[in-house]
């Protein structure tokens, strides 16, 4: 464990706290939002879009995925196909 | 030939990665596809069932978890800068807050299944409590999970520490990276479960 690391981390930690205090943020936006009674389809896709953000977030600092190897990002692009594939079904397989 | 598993510290020279990082990874796409599985159920239900109904649940009670499981992710993390850092009394204190804040998350869902039990709520009640139940029942089970493997990285498991730094500063991560996507499927659960109208 270098000294240089050492500085390292007290930037990531600096990020750590920054992430965290937006993803409070959004939090409380993600809540607000849900006291406009709006209609169904902008509510799924408001709440999906910030719900993303935070993913995002968590994802790209906390899981340190920025700056990881390809082959983890080749890993969750396959997922990402068959996830949205798996959630697609249901309605593009409808009956009506 | 020794059974030892290789590349734990080192990384590999094809993936460039370590083997337990490129296995948790490999596990948690994995994941993805099991509460993937279970969203898609619930987009199937719902658009199918015309008498849907999502009310009665605590908004605020689990505003309040999300909160706690988003600051144990910042604990989790803290933790692993802890290792990076040399400080295994910072560690203990991260990791154990992080194991605190688990068990408030536990507790208070305790409280919220135990409301609607008293009320005569249970899973065959509706689709939607079917479906609440099944998503936060197992989402539930991985937090006892992640509680179990983070316990015994601060107890037991940090006497690896005092052996080899780096292959446990290794094993923290992946922890790290598996407790995150905890919260991470609890971020889309909360909203869609709780949020939506």
């Amino acid at each position: 464990m270098s000294a240089t690391s050492h500085a390292d981390i007290q930037k990531h930690v600096r990020t750590y706290v920054m992430v965290f205090l937006a993803l409070g943020v959004l939090t409380g936006i993600t809540v607000a939002v849900s006291y406009l009674h709006l209609t169904i389809v902008p509510a799924v896709l408001l709440a999906l879009f910030i719900a993303s953000i935070k993913g995002t977030l968590v994802a790209a600092y906390f899981m340190h995925l920025i700056g990881e190897r390809k082959l983890i990002y080749w890993v969750l692009v396959i997922c990402a196909v068959f996830f949205v594939t798996l959630l697609a079904l249901p309605v593009l397989t409808s009956g009506r | 030939m020794s059974a030892e598993i290789r590349h734990i510290v080192e990384p590999h020279p094809v993936t460039g990665l370590t083997n337990n990082k490129l296995g948790i990874w490999l596990f948690l796409a994995s994941e993805v596809m099991l509460f993937g599985a279970l969203f898609s159920a619930y987009i199937m239900m719902r658009t199918g069932d015309l008498n849907w109904h999502s009310h009665g649940l605590n908004i605020p009670l689990a505003t309040f978890n999300t909160a706690v499981l988003i600051t144990s992710s910042v604990t989790m993390v803290m933790a692993w800068a802890s290792v990076m850092m040399d400080s295994l009394p910072k560690f203990r204190m991260y990791m154990g807050v992080t194991i605190l804040l688990g068990c408030t998350f536990l507790v208070v869902k305790y409280f919220e299944y135990t409301a609607k039990f008293s009320h005569h709520i249970y899973p065959a009640t509706s689709t939607f409590y079917a479906l609440y139940f099944t998503m936060t029942g197992l989402h539930v089970l991985h937090v006892i999970g992640g509680l179990v493997v983070n316990a015994y990285f601060w107890g037991p498991g940090a006497s690896l520490w005092r052996k080899d730094k780096m292959h446990f500063a290794g094993r923290i991560e992946c922890a790290g990276l598996y407790w995150h996507f905890v919260d991470l499927v609890w971020i889309f659960l909360f909203p869609v479960l709780y949020l939506l109208p």
